[in-house]
């Protein structure tokens, strides 16, 4: 996964496996987190989400947690060669917070898909499997997962996730602002509930965003994370 | 307590006639139930500031919902307590917290804005106590203004910047501010707080006019903040702060 966030460049990846060779800490390289591209157009997911909302989620909200997340990266690695510990620790919040935000995102728009393409339908296989045995049914899990979405108190994330330290075992789960799936925890399909998500297109009427946006949902990505 | 509490909204529909009747807002359980307060300005006074679309929006559907969810819990309460049931008690906590946060955050919210450029708004004439104390702890009004900007933008994620002035047991005589965030819904109640003026900083409160920009909607807020409510609001204590939310029983 971090392969595909960090994007080192030509330099960098050569310096990196140079570095393997030698002492890792006497070599330092840090790639750099970029924006990823989406992989349909901002229009592809209308008429559930809209164009301009999938301008400004993509090339301003994204974009900022990226500059966020380079910034506390700078900062920590600054703080590091001076050995000042207690800076580096200070920037936990926002690297958290900004780290999340460009983890979540990007696994967010592999999530999605055109509904004229892959995006909507129900999920079969092993996936459609395994979330009848945990939810009872398709229909159930989407119903958990929308009363999960319409409960956060503020702003934040509901993910359907794996549970590495339970068998792979599926999971509903909720995270508040950006805070990042990790752990046992394989985040597989995220839904972002925060208002920019939505508000342009359906104001204070979020229900009927989480009710629309099983329209465009990738499950291909889903099986694949689900597999993997 | 799903069930519990759909047996209370089906228990309230059936009053809700007799209510209308007899104009009396207090429920069969002995709770009063809360209503949405009124603005004190249109909706589009705060324009070009704050959008009459955002000021609607935000009132008659995010406040109402405050409200309406508040009732609901407040019900579901009561019927958890009647029953000796602490699980189903317990359950609504969090959803009592944060509509009833919600109702005293929008409601101490709309008092501390007024149109631009209307007396309410003249710092240095109607609020000279509260502006003696901003420069005696910021330095000047931009120092304040600085720094209040500062914690506003760096909340992460839903939430509220207050100014408030301390009052815990042994302060009460005490004009200390200081500049608080709060997440989501969280008032500022509970801990010796007198809030002096709180800016909205969830997206809902300026998405349509200002979008990703909300640096923009923090620099022009300070046009419409009410230095009148705030000194008012400065000068009295925690009691008078809220005394308004009771009168909206
Ligand atoms: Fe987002
Ligand atoms: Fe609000």
């Amino acid at each position: 996964m971090s392969t595909s966030l960090f994007r080192a460049t030509p330099v960098a990846r050569s310096a990196l496996r140079a570095a393997s060779a030698v002492k890792p800490a006497a070599t330092f390289v840090r790639g750099k987190a970029t924006l990823p591209d989406l992989q349909y157009d901002y229009g592809a997911l209308e008429p559930y989400i809209s164009s301009k909302i999938m301008e400004l989620h993509h090339s301003k909200h994204h974009q900022t947690y990226v500059n966020g997340l380079n910034s506390a990266l700078t900062t920590i690695a600054e703080a590091e060669s001076k050995g000042d510990f207690t800076k580096a620790t200070s920037v936990a919040p926002v690297l958290n917070f900004h780290g999340g935000g460009h983890l979540n995102h990007t696994l967010f728009w592999e999530n999605l898909a055109p509904a004229s393409r892959e995006g909507g339908g129900n999920p079969d296989g092993a996936l459609g499997k395994a979330i009848a045995t945990e939810f009872g049914s398709f229909e159930s899990f989407v119903k958990q997962m929308n009363a999960a979405l319409a409960g956060i108190q503020g702003s934040g994330w509901a993910w359907l996730a794996k549970d590495k330290a339970a068998n792979g075992k599926l999971a509903l789960i909720t995270r508040a602002n950006q805070d990042p799936v990790t752990g046992n925890l394989v985040p597989l399909l995220g839904i972002d509930a925060w208002e920019h998500a939505y508000y342009l297109q359906y104001e204070n009427r979020k229900a009927e965003y989480f009710e629309a946006i099983w329209n465009v949902i990738n499950w291909k990505t889903v099986a694949k994370r689900f597999e993997a | 307590m799903v069930n519990l509490g759909n047996i209370w909204q089906n228990l309230l529909a059936s009053q809700a006639p007799l209510q209308a009747m007899t104009g009396n807002a207090t429920t069969m359980s002995g709770l009063a139930t809360y209503t949405l307060p009124q603005l004190p300005y249109a909706y589009n006074a705060l324009e070009p500031y704050i959008s009459a679309q955002i000021m609607e929006l935000h009132h008659s559907k995010h406040h109402q919902a405050y409200v309406t969810n508040l009732n609901n819990a407040l019900q579901a309460h009561v019927a958890a307590i009647t029953s000796n049931d602490i699980p189903a008690q317990i359950a609504q906590q969090p959803a009592i917290k944060f509509n009833g946060g919600g109702h005293i955050n929008h409601s101490l919210f709309w008092k501390n804005l007024a149109p631009a450029e209307s007396p309410e708004t003249n710092y240095s004439e109607v609020a000279p106590s509260l502006a003696a104390e901003i420069e005696n702890t910021w330095g000047s009004f931009d120092g304040f203004k600085k720094a209040f900007s500062a914690a506003l933008m760096g909340i992460q994620g839903s939430g509220w910047g207050w100014l408030i002035k301390e009052s815990t047991a042994g302060t009460e005589n005490s004009r200390r501010l200081r500049i608080v965030t709060t997440k989501d819904q969280d008032p500022v109640v509970g801990s010796g707080e007198v809030p002096v003026f709180g800016v909205d900083m969830w997206e809902h409160a300026y998405y349509l006019q200002y979008l990703n920009g909300k640096a923009a909607y923090v620099e022009n807020i300070w046009k419409v903040i009410n230095w009148k409510t705030a000194e008012e609001r400065f000068q009295g204590s925690r009691e008078n702060a809220f005394a308004e939310l009771k009168a909206l029983l």
